[in-house]
């Protein structure tokens, strides 16, 4: 097998002049339409986020109730499963065919996978719009919507599902085809963890939506509420994993690609990525701890991802890519002080800026406070509050959406083949999108930790005879919600300003030539401090400071929470 | 730029290891096992765990039970409706029903006094949110949760639906008084 074609599959290689990254024809096509269906339903859930956002705030207080719990369903299937899947197979086709320089398994396969995935985002959505399938992403049993709800999600997951195994062909592909030599990249392995846990994922999804989706026809008389709710989370908290594995592979490559940096230690990175597909799935009972039936032992286990060895690994990541920039940078003269490398970082590089924003935020808001919340215990004073929600915007769009947004400011000249418009727009939106939503988390966890409930219409409880007057700070702090989410929103039109434009007015750039043939990827000299066997020093103090802040401010957050905790009423 | 490139060594996995990642996973691994003993520990010494204790029910079960406190131990009504106000003794069985779209009825606790609340709901997922003092528990139809509560502020509480159950989610409040 040498030249990469069959004769099934007549397709071309092409290498981007500006990035030296080869693309395969058929791949390269998947890529884009799987990255414009993303941003087409990024801008559907954004301009339902308006509705949300402008009802929560309770001087405005916008939407009819009815109609706010519609646009909050649809609001957060179209962001937490449509825009972030699409994009993830764009990801994964990127990090096999791309990164391995090898034709994509079964384009046809990949085309019916994207079908299914587009005709099963529609229905979802249209089930949505007609009004009577506002049960809330969760969609809770018996609380039923109608079939078209369930069966919208079940084929766009088997459409997802395809496309990983199409994911998973391609990586034999360039096996076969002996387009790499020795192990693949490490940002394909960290594609590989996002798809084990992707398939989990939808395996879990499509056990306990069949059964739904047969109770909404009639066919079945019964599912079990806390049945649903148990294996739900393994598909809705697990879908949430496959972002973690992603944008932490991106943000892997962002590294090296914007620095020219190497890992710090293949075998940290791996094994923590490792350490996700091991024991990153158990997290779905955070979502349990305060539901009745599950025993104590299974929800402290789990809880903790059994000794919060995935929170290690995250750890691990959150330390080995800055640290990795750091050695990258101080290898290029950057050596003063601790923080040079930083303050010499190219900020006014959207792909790089918004990386940052991204790692620092998902570790500071949407770690610490996800450990928090996951503390069986803890739990209690936050189960089913704002600070909920709060708290999986630092990682969901925070994390993954602006790691997303940075990558696509890349892929703009070098996929889409594009000059990208507005550049100094493009610089200023992961400040704008990135700081606005730090903004926005801090104030809902606030509102959370003092109770507010989330999916909630009207924090007054007008028309209710027993109404709970919350207190002045709470609704301050919806207030600080509904500004801090207007400036988000604005951050994320100019996003999709900028990628639809640039698609559509954009200079065209040169593509490269196109050949029958791949080019493998030539193996790289082994350097001399690599092959030296032992500790190579303490590369990187700077990031390691940082690390150390980090870790002072999750012991001291941590324990206030105890702190709380331990003036409540007794409860055993 | 080798993270997206395959490793240069083939043994990768003998890569040395630079000294702030082995300190670093050293200190991070600690961390990671008080946070996992905080957790058991807390089961041992602390006073505020979620009790497990669940029975499965029936909304006629259930809501027998609940009338029979009722009955017993009604001292006023409130409300337009006349929401019954129950005050059990101390130890008591004490019954709370959630449904569409009300908590029933009203209980009167004692400070520092131990009860055994029984939570179930009689449709869909509803949540127990006690404000002001913010303990949050999930409410499953089916399921019968008994949790015991030691109330330690005396005051007027409210029971807020925080799990989202429908068009008039946001009027289902309850109350309960602690003497």
């Amino acid at each position: 097998m040498s030249g990469g074609s069959t004769m099934t599959n007549p397709t071309s290689y092409r290498t981007c002049p500006r990035s030296g990254l080869q693309f395969e024809a058929n791949a390269e096509k998947l890529m884009l339409a799987n990255a414009v269906a993303a941003v087409v339903f990024l801008l559907i859930g954004g301009i339902l986020a308006i509705g949300v956002t402008l009802t929560r705030w309770p001087a405005v207080h916008w939407l009819e109730a009815d109609t706010f719990y519609q646009v909050l369903t649809a609001h957060g299937i179209d962001m937490l499963i449509f825009w972030i899947i699409f994009f993830e197979i764009a990801v994964l086709y990127f990090c096999s065919s791309t990164l391995l320089r090898c034709r994509l398994a079964t384009p046809n396969m990949a085309w019916l996978g994207f079908a299914l995935m587009v005709i099963g985002a529609v229905t979802n959505n249209l089930a949505v719009l007609q009004g009577s399938s506002s049960v809330m992403m969760t969609s809770y049993v018996p609380m039923l919507a109608t079939p078209a709800f369930y069966l919208g999600l079940i084929l766009f997951a088997v459409g997802a599902l395809i496309g990983c195994f199409v994911f998973l062909g391609t990586l034999v592909v360039a096996k076969r085809d002996k387009t790499y030599t020795g192990s693949v990249p490490l940002v394909t392995f960290g594609a590989i963890t996002a798809c084990i846990i992707a398939v989990f994922t939808i395996a879990s999804g499509a056990i306990i939506l069949i059964p739904t989706l047969l109770l909404s026809l009639g066919w079945i008389a019964q599912v079990d509420a806390l049945v649903y709710r148990t294996i739900w989370w393994a598909f809705g908290h697990s879908s949430q994993q496959i972002n973690v594995a992603a944008h932490i592979s991106i943000w892997y490559a962002v590294v090296a690609i914007a620095f020219g940096a190497k890992p710090m230690s293949e075998r940290v990175s791996r094994g923590a990525f490792l350490l996700y597909i091991l024991f990153l799935q158990l997290a779905s009972a955070h979502h349990l701890l305060a539901d009745p039936g599950l025993s104590t032992s299974w929800k402290v286990v789990n809880t903790s991802y059994f000794m919060y060895f995935a929170v290690l690994a995250s750890m691990i990541h959150g330390l080995t890519i800055p640290g990795a920039m750091e050695v990258a940078q101080r290898a290029k003269g950057y050596n003063k002080g601790l923080f040079e490398w930083l303050r010499k970082a190219p900020w006014g590089n959207p792909v790089f800026s918004g990386v940052f924003i991204s790692l620092i935020g998902f570790g500071f808001l949407g770690g610490i406070s996800g450990v928090m919340m996951g503390t069986e215990q803890l739990n209690m004073i936050i189960h089913n509050t704002i600070y909920v929600p709060g708290h999986f915007h630092a990682t969901v769009v925070i994390g993954t959406t602006l790691s997303f947004m940075a990558l696509t400011y890349f892929l703009i000249p070098v996929l889409f083949k594009r000059e990208m418009i507005n550049p100094k727009l493009a610089q200023a939106q992961p400040y704008l999108f990135g700081l606005s939503m730090y903004f926005f988390v801090l104030v809902m966890m606030g509102a959370g930790t003092l109770g507010v409930s989330r999916r909630h219409w009207d924090m007054a409880f007008n028309g209710s005879a027993l109404a709970y007057q919350w207190p002045g700070a709470a609704y301050l702090m919806m207030g600080l919600v509904g500004i801090a989410g207007l400036a988000a929103i604005a951050g994320g039109a100019i996003y999709i300003y900028i990628t639809v434009g640039s698609l559509l007015w954009g200079k065209r750039l040169e593509a490269g030539a196109a050949s029958p043939k791949y080019t493998p990827i030539p193996p790289t000299a082994p350097t001399v401090v690599a092959q030296s066997y032992g500790s190579a020093g303490f590369a990187a103090p700077g990031t390691f400071t940082l690390a150390m802040v980090f870790l002072t401010a999750f012991i001291l957050y941590y324990f206030i929470n105890w702190k709380y905790l331990s003036t409540l009423w007794g409860l055993s | 730029m080798s993270a997206i490139l395959p490793p240069a060594e083939r043994l990768w996995w003998k890569h040395p290891l630079d000294r702030v990642e082995g300190t670093w996973i050293a200190i991070a691994f600690i961390w990671c096992l008080v946070m996992f003993f905080m957790m058991v520990g807390w089961h041992v010494y602390g006073k505020q765990n979620l009790s497990t204790e669940t029975y499965r029910t029936t909304p006629e079960k259930f809501s027998a039970k609940a009338q029979a406190m009722v009955d017993k131990y009604t001292v006023r009504t409130e409300t337009a409706d006349k929401v019954p106000v129950v005050a059990p003794p101390a130890g008591a069985d004490v019954y709370l029903i959630a449904r569409l779209w009300n908590f029933w009825p009203i209980l009167e606790l004692e400070k520092d006094k131990t009860y055994k609340l029984h939570l179930t709901s009689m449709d869909y997922n509803h949540g127990f949110s006690l404000q002001p003092a913010n303990i949050n528990i999930q409410i499953v139809p089916g399921y019968e949760h008994v949790v015991t509560v030691t109330p330690n502020q005396a005051g007027t509480y409210s029971v807020v639906c925080n799990e989202y159950c429908g068009i008039n989610h946001h009027t289902m409040v309850g109350r309960l008084y602690v003497k």
